[in-house]
């Protein structure tokens, strides 16, 4: 009789949680490397447009990044809110894009230096004339391949 | 007396804890990047040599106004309507000498792909969404007639060839195959977009 009682109270058992370690580092591994730390925070409004035909910016080390939008709300007291442009961590004139190219490009080991894309990160709301006169300053240094970074996305509902 | 026994076990039951902390840091920093764009080439900033002679016709001008409305070829167009006039346009073969060609061969339109250009221009006050609506567009086109050419002689969409082309991580063998056969296409429709100084007026 002794026997039987025995078993009626262990029928069930608790789940073993000896590999849950294991599991959790698995993750943690996974996301340490797929994690790309950012850089520079954003200072601006950064939403960009749409569109379908995207070609995939391959290989980082060869993108020069520069954002363009209105400034976000800590900082529309100081600089209004006039879309401006954003270099690494600082607000920039347009002057100043050329110069921030070379310096760029000079960091950039000798045989990436010819083949740079610069990534414009454009507000949809910015007006032409600012990218206009930024793309005229990237044709200054010679900085010609350029990609207008978008959304995967229908393009039409960029007009509403 | 000397103890007998190793060094006693650590406990390990708090490693959870510690990579469940780790692990909550890695996922609030995260940030996958998609980047993906619309890749452009601007022109470089000294005029060539000796002007180039162009014919009207062999130019499709796209405006694109502050209110966001466009004008090409001198008549106002609705942004839907804007690929199929640019594909039109391209594959036009006025002179007969492409072959692969299904244009109307209006006189009044492109000689042939590798002439055609398309000028597109816009006002500074445009808004830059616009712009990229338009850009994909036209780029649209070129996709749209690379694509055709590409499923008739290799049975493969035009952009898909020129991903797996770009793709690091496709196998040499292959990318030296696709690498002719992109550049045949790219030769076929020879993707001629030119941006212009902004207009003031």
């Amino acid at each position: 009789m002794a026997k039987f009682t025995k078993k009626k109270d262990g029928d069930l058992p608790a789940v073993s949680t000896a590999s849950l370690p294991d599991i959790v580092f698995m993750l943690l591994f996974f996301f340490m490397t797929v994690t790309t730390m950012k850089d520079s925070s954003l200072m601006v409004e950064n939403t960009l447009p749409n569109a379908t035909e995207v070609k995939k910016l391959e290989k980082k080390d060869r993108v020069i990044y520069i954002y363009v939008g209105k400034p976000t709300q800590e900082y529309q007291k100081v600089f209004g809110s006039e879309p401006k442009i954003q270099l690494n961590d600082k607000f920039a004139n347009v002057d100043e894009v050329g110069t921030f190219i070379l310096a760029e490009r000079a960091k950039k080991p000798q045989e990436l230096q010819n083949v740079l894309t610069t990534a414009l990160k454009v507000d949809k709301n910015a007006n032409m004339g600012l990218i206009t006169d930024i793309k005229q300053e990237l044709r200054k240094v010679n900085a010609l391949k350029v990609n207008y970074t978008t959304y995967e996305g229908d393009a039409f509902n960029n007009l509403q | 007396m000397p103890r007998r026994k190793g060094a006693p076990e650590v406990n390990a039951g708090s490693m959870a804890d510690i990579a469940f902390l780790l692990l909550i840091f890695f996922l609030v920093t995260t940030t996958i990047e998609t980047d993906a764009g619309l890749d452009r080439m601007l022109p470089p900033i000294e005029p060539p040599d000796q002007d180039v002679v162009i014919k009207q016709k062999n130019i499709f001008t796209v405006n694109i106004n502050k209110n966001g409305q466009l004008l090409v070829e001198d008549n106002l167009m609705n942004l839907k309507d804007l690929r199929k006039a640019a594909t039109a346009f391209l594959e036009n073969n006025a002179d007969g000498s492409c072959t692969y060609c299904k244009g109307k061969k209006d006189q009044s339109s492109s000689d042939n792909p590798t002439k055609a250009i398309i000028s597109l221009k816009n006002d500074r006050e445009t808004k830059y969404s616009t712009y990229i609506t338009v850009q994909n567009e036209l780029v649209g086109a070129y996709n749209d007639l690379r694509n055709r050419e590409a499923q008739r002689l290799y049975g493969q969409d035009f952009t898909k060839m020129e991903a797996d082309y770009l793709n690091p991580e496709t196998p040499s063998a292959i990318r030296d195959d696709l690498k002719d056969k992109v550049k045949r296409i790219q030769d076929m429709f020879p993707q001629k977009l030119s941006e212009a100084e902004t207009s003031t007026n």
